[in-house]
């Protein structure tokens, strides 16, 4: 059986912590940065809007489509090749006015683009959020990240402890920062998909900090004399054969999504993807390093 | 001898089997479901709008122009118990916007007499009086509240007779929040017309033409009291185009409807036949015997229809509304007055729709991306656990896919495409149990243990790990089903279903096999 891990590897994790901080600093710091000053390319869902998928039979290009609609007056058009070629995305940026503004627009880019193209147009998709929706859909979507990681805090507060939890917590953070971060430098769309992603992101993150502070815990009753580093590293490297085949995984499912679950979930596993990677680097690198300097009680019990 | 339990076993067995068979209806023919194997039929998955098409629509009755409405009739009965009180109480500027009047009184001492006026119309407003007299009429709170309530109740049936006309399979139509209804209507082929459906009012009335007025001095804004100008529009370009000045007296309302269908004329030009229930077929019979030669106007939601001449009384509460139409536009108008007037008008806040060519596409991929990932995952796990507990990890994978799927069915949930995508991570994920599992007796192993001892602390030791990180993964599907909508929330029900799948086929399916096969060929060693 291959074994991608020897059985006595060690790593001395701990011992890179200076390393491993200050990397993630840097690309918390950048993300930081890039999600102010880039910004993040909000979808639809967050910023209210209109977004067209069409698919065309003879050959309508990008700028004919753009003729058709750019004289309607309704403000910023953005339209982008989809998937195979004869389909395009178009999007059209939220219309002012009153509640029905959206709709109204969509039936004036409709009944052009069907007067121009007629039989050689088909509507895949149509999506348009007013802005009270979109407003409501911002607050749901923070609110949802906010209580998970709450809900996460109080859960690894109760099963362990509190210095853990803390741990746990600034490697959430940390993970969020950077799925963001990334967002905002290739400029994807954040969209309501992506809130997903990030949420499934704190459970799979969480999921494997679990392990690793699962087997802490048992080393600090088995080896209570034990140095406190080497014990972090002992625990990091025991259980990082599970932590490789894991993410292995994981990986090889998501990839396969992403590569051919459709354009339209490309996005979403791509975030996952890479919220899997930094959640497995920070496991080991911020939540279990961080044990280091936070007051990680060990049981008073005598050693038998 | 590795113990697995009687009672486990028959509990791993009735599973596994459950899982199989309910499974199946998904990948079979429709037909043999549909015949043959009916038992099974709750077995069926319900796609969600973004797999089998659809449109999913939130729309926002707008009720503050009831409260208008219901203004505006305050202010006629205002005028005239201001006008008869005596003594006569004075006012100007008396105006009705949004949900609020608002008038001047000329009197200050009038300022309490208005309030015992106002009281014996109606005991549900608000009157505030500031120090130059101005007077200010609100609803109360209970009144609004009563009143948009009724709105939408009304709406959400009034839009459940309109949909179902148009028949569509298994609509949804729920009220969200204070003023909004969910309206999902799946695998819809015309979604513009039900969309044109939901967006008219459809308050249809007959009133006369006042022909005394001069329409060029109403164009000109000087329309005479009592009457409105209203235009007819060009069905094609959806322009005005023909004005009238129409009295604001009902002749005969919409309501007193009872049925109205498409049908043709002796010119065969397409029609609306409709009928009136008995006192709106008296007062349609009186309306047209004293009218005899005059233009009535029939009006639906503020714009005219047509408004032909009288050319005899009409008795017996039938009658044909023509008008410019097109057979399709004649049947909608059909639906419309069939189904009845909308209380208040709707606005779409959200739309989301999707082709039955998209979704479709979206399955496919969706299925051919969860095969692959089986593959691969299957693939990597022979390879790193080799033939035995390999092999075991992979028999419990797919029955855990089979089963989330079978549960999916029989649970009702909605699959969407997050749904298949959370599927495809749960392919991923769910081995992790059992990584966690083997890696565990690897170290029991290496640490000296016998192989049953091994095996028995690997489970055990595991075990508490196990629960532990899943019920992370767990309380993220929960938060995310709570506060996610539509299709995030299918991503969420898979994954909260995989988690718990997930924990029975790595904690007793693949125990149950590896200690069926330990127990069966007494290797020498383990081999993992």
């Amino acid at each position: 059986m291959l074994r991608l891990i020897s059985d006595n590897t060690s790593v001395k994790f701990i011992r890179l912590k200076l390393v491993s901080f200050s990397i993630s600093a840097i690309l918390s710091l950048a993300s930081i940065l890039a999600v102010i000053f880039i910004g993040l390319n909000l979808g639809i869902d967050f910023k209210g809007g209109i977004l067209l998928e069409v698919r065309t039979s003879s050959n309508i290009s990008i700028a004919k489509i753009r003729n058709e609609i750019s004289n309607l007056n309704i403000g910023e058009i953005s339209i982008q090749e989809f998937g195979q070629d004869s389909d395009y995305l178009i999007r059209v940026e939220r219309q002012e006015g009153s509640d029905n503004a959206q709709q109204i627009a969509v039936e004036a880019i409709k009944a052009s683009l069907n007067k121009a193209f007629s039989k050689d147009i088909e509507y895949r998709r149509l999506e348009y959020v007013g802005p009270t929706v979109s407003k409501d859909l911002v607050k749901d979507g923070v609110m949802a990240i906010i209580f998970a990681i709450i809900a996460m805090l109080a859960y690894i507060w109760f099963r362990f402890e509190l210095p853990f939890a803390l741990g746990a917590i600034v490697a959430l953070v940390h993970d969020i920062t950077l799925t963001m971060g990334l967002f905002a430098i290739l400029g994807l769309e954040f969209n309501l998909a992506t809130v997903a992603a990030i949420l499934l992101i704190i459970g799979y993150s969480m999921n494997d900090t679990v392990v690793v502070y699962d087997r802490i815990r048992e080393n600090l009753r088995k080896f209570k004399k034990m140095n406190l580093n080497d014990l972090l590293d002992k625990s990091i490297n025991e259980t990082l054969s599970r932590t490789i085949n894991t993410t292995v995984t994981t990986i090889l499912a998501l990839g396969a999504l992403y590569l051919f679950g459709g354009q339209i979930i490309a996005d979403f596993a791509f975030a996952m993807l890479w919220g899997i990677v930094v959640g497995t680097y920070s496991s080991i690198f911020i939540a279990s390093t961080i044990l280091v300097y936070v007051n990680v009680r060990r049981t008073k019990e005598p050693e038998s | 001898m590795l113990v697995f339990e009687n009672w486990k076993k028959i509990l791993v067995l009735t599973i596994s089997i459950f899982a199989i068979i309910f499974s199946l209806p998904n990948f079979l023919s429709k037909e043999l479901t549909n015949n043959s194997l009916s038992f099974l039929k709750s077995g069926e998955i319900r796609l969600g709008l973004d797999l089998q098409g659809g449109s999913y629509l939130l729309l926002k009755v707008e009720s503050e122009s009831l409260q208008t409405d219901r203004l505006n009739s305050l202010a006629d009965e205002l005028r005239l118990a201001m006008r008869n009180s005596s003594p006569k109480i004075g006012y100007k500027n008396l105006k009705v916007s949004g949900a609020k009047l608002t008038f001047t009184l000329n009197n200050k001492e009038d300022s309490s007499s208005i309030t015992n006026v106002l009281v014996n119309i109606d005991k549900e407003f608000i009157l505030n009086v500031d120090d130059l007299n101005n007077i200010e009429v609100l609803m109360s709170e209970a009144k609004i509240k009563e009143i948009s309530d009724y709105a939408i109740l009304q709406s959400i049936e009034i839009i459940r007779r309109r949909v179902d006309e148009v028949g569509t399979n298994e609509p949804i139509i729920q009220r969200q929040g204070d003023d909004r209804i969910l309206v999902q209507l799946p695998g819809l082929e015309e979604p513009e017309r039900i969309k044109k459906l939901l967006g008219k009012t459809a308050r249809m009335n007959f009133r006369m033409v006042n022909e005394t007025a001069s329409v060029e001095d109403a164009l000109s804004g000087r329309v005479p009291p009592g009457s409105d100008l209203l235009f007819e529009f060009d069905e094609r370009t959806g322009e005005k185009s023909v004005p009238y000045v129409i009295y604001k007296r009902i002749g005969v309302s919409g309501e007193q409807l009872i049925d109205a269908n498409p049908s043709m004329d002796q010119n065969n030009q397409p029609v609306v036949s409709i009928r009136f229930d008995t006192s709106g077929a008296r007062k349609f019979g009186e309306l047209t015997s004293k009218n005899v030669g005059k233009r009535f106007a029939i009006v639906l939601d503020g714009e005219v229809i047509s408004a032909p001449v009288i050319r005899e009384a009409i008795a017996g509460g039938s009658g044909q509304i023509s008008g410019n139409f097109t057979f399709e536009t004649a049947s909608d108008l059909s639906v419309l007055l069939r189904a009845g007037a909308l209380p208040a008008p709707l606005t779409i806040l959200e739309e989301r729709s999707v082709g039955p060519s998209l979704g479709e596409d979206s399955i496919n991929a969706g299925m051919y991306a969860g095969i692959i990932a089986v593959i691969l995952v299957v693939i990597y796990m022979l390879i790193i656990y080799g033939a035995r507990f390999g092999v075991a990890a992979n028999i419990s994978l797919i029955v855990n896919v089979l089963l989330i799927i079978s549960l999916l069915g029989i649970l009702d949930a909605t699959l969407t495409l997050p749904g298949l995508a959370g599927i495809a991570l749960t392919i991923g994920m769910a081995v992790d149990a059992n990584v966690l599992i083997f890696e565990r007796i690897r170290e029991e192993s290496r640490a000296g243990r016998s192989d049953i001892g091994a095996i028995d602390n690997g489970f055990k030791e595991a075990f508490r790990t196990i629960v532990d990180a899943n019920i992370t993964t767990l309380l993220a599907a929960l938060i995310l089903f709570q506060f996610g909508s539509g299709p995030v929330k299918g991503f969420a029900v898979t994954l909260a279903l995989g988690v718990i799948t997930t924990m029975f086929s790595s904690l007793l399916l693949s125990r149950g096999i590896i200690t069926f096969w330990y127990n069966k060929f007494k290797p020498t060693s383990l081999n993992i």
